[in-house]
């Protein structure tokens, strides 16, 4: 589904990824750990061009990242959930659902706010369809925005860090939704720090520190059986 | 001190004729200035490198060099180059809009550098192209917070308007020295001059509060 061939990306002077091969099946859920900076955001952002990797090959259902044109292509089907949610301030949260739709799908009014609604029920939002994003607290904000993603009908999703910004008591709704969509066979690729999503969710589990995979394997097998001493370290440092 | 109410009450008439010519100028100025401005502002943001450099050196040249030589340059040194007198009308207003753009187009590049970047990004991660995320993200929000910036602009222009009695274009400004001419009342005059400017220049900015306070930023 997404496949990553020697990807490195440089910020100026520093090279934040070193040579990441990945290869993501459909329906897998893969969980992202690592220490800040390690340049696990990177390496999501460069799966749909938010950066631009600096060399390396990445190919998302088949298609090649290389020029604008095909960026559109890939981002379309490639659905991105963002930190501080990101949502449209100046539009509802059905406008929020059916902007790309209608713009980039080309879809009818009648047929996207269908989609919307019942995506809004999925998350539990379909009573705030009319509020505006500033009405709504960090975790309703976020099932929005996830929302909002899916409402592009994606082949797979990432998330940067999508429970970083949340209260604590609001990281729970949070995770059910993507606990949910884990369930229905959503391919996820997931950036995050909590640990217990990870374990419980992910099929697999990616550690990366200073630009490189350090290990990876099952949840059991990272948590209780690290092999490398970084990954140990890591965790003992956060479990 | 004498004034001379009866001069004032005859020169009224005549003078809000000139200040409705004024008017004409400025929302046409402003009106041309914001299209000019909307895509200049974009264009300093470009990452292509001679957009952003052509768009630099009309927004240096514009705001380094007066207005008023701005209007001479216009109505006298361009039928030169083009061989065909220019009316004074055509002249004062491509002055006033070229000379109002560059200003809208700094105004309108802070206003888009204002909005958060992660809204491009949630914009372009849903597939949406450049311009749609321009069209349907980034200005609608933009244009909100510059609305007190657009407003001090229309003001100015309004003001500045009166130079382009210097071509013997017939404003409000224009209309004052004809009277006066004749009169010889230069101070009630310019008294009534002075006094209508202020009426509109209020009632804009009146307006712009309204604005304000309707399209509050959320």
């Amino acid at each position: 589904m997404i496949k990553i061939e020697n990807l490195h990306k440089s910020f100026g002077e520093l090279e934040v990824l070193c040579g990441i091969d990945l290869e993501i099946a459909e329906r897998e859920v893969v969980v992202i750990i690592g220490p800040s900076g390690s340049g696990k955001s990177t390496l999501l952002r460069c799966i749909n061009f938010l950066e631009e990797p600096s060399s390396g090959s990445i190919t998302v259902d088949g298609i090649a990242l290389s020029g604008e044109a095909n960026i559109n292509a890939v981002r379309r089907e490639v659905g991105m959930v963002f930190q501080r949610f990101n949502l449209f301030p100046h539009m509802t949260v059905m406008e929020n659902l059916l902007l790309a739709p209608m713009k980039v799908r080309k879809l009818s009014r009648e047929d996207a706010e269908k989609i919307a609604l019942s995506l809004l029920v999925k998350v539990g939002m379909e009573s705030k369809a009319n509020a505006y994003p500033e009405q709504l607290s960090g975790g309703q904000q976020q099932r929005v925005a996830i929302a909002r993603a899916l409402a592009m009908k994606p082949k797979a999703l990432l998330f940067d860090e999508p429970t970083s910004a949340l209260d604590p008591e609001m990281i729970k709704e949070v995770l059910d939704v993507m606990k949910a969509l884990a369930e229905e066979g959503m391919t996820m690729v997931v950036v995050t720090h909590e640990m217990g999503f990870a374990r419980e969710v992910g099929d697999r589990v990616i550690f990366i520190d200073g630009g490189k995979i350090v290990e990876q394997g099952s949840p059991e097998m990272i948590f209780n059986n690290a092999r490398e001493e970084r990954t140990k370290s890591f965790l003992s440092k956060i479990l | 001190m004498d004034l001379n109410f009866a001069l004032i009450k005859n020169a009224i008439p005549l003078l809000l004729q000139g200040a409705g010519i004024t008017i004409q100028i400025t929302a046409l100025s402003v009106g041309l200035g914001l299209l000019i401005g909307m895509l200049v502002g974009v264009a300093r943001l470009s990452t292509v490198k001679p957009v952003k450099y052509l768009s630099n050196v009309y927004v240096d040249f514009i705001r380094g060099t007066p207005l008023l030589v701005q209007i001479f340059l216009v109505y006298f040194a361009l039928p030169i180059l083009t061989g065909s007198r220019i009316d004074p009308f055509v002249a004062a207003i491509a002055a006033c809009s070229i000379n109002s753009g560059a200003y809208i187009a700094e105004i309108f590049r802070g206003g888009i550098q204002s909005i958060d970047k992660g809204q491009t990004e949630a914009g372009r991660s849903l597939g949406l192209s450049w311009f749609q995320t321009m069209r349907h993200i980034i200005m609608p929000q933009a244009f909100k917070r510059i609305i007190p910036p657009l407003g001090n602009e229309f003001i100015a222009m309004l003001k500045d308007s009166s130079l382009v009695s210097v071509i013997g274009f017939e404003e409000l400004t224009r209309r004052g020295q004809l009277i006066i001419a004749r009169t010889y009342a230069s101070f009630e005059i310019w008294l009534a001059v002075a006094f209508i400017y202020l009426i509109m220049t209020f009632t804009i900015s009146r307006f712009v509060a309204y604005l304000e306070r309707r399209y509050q930023v959320k």
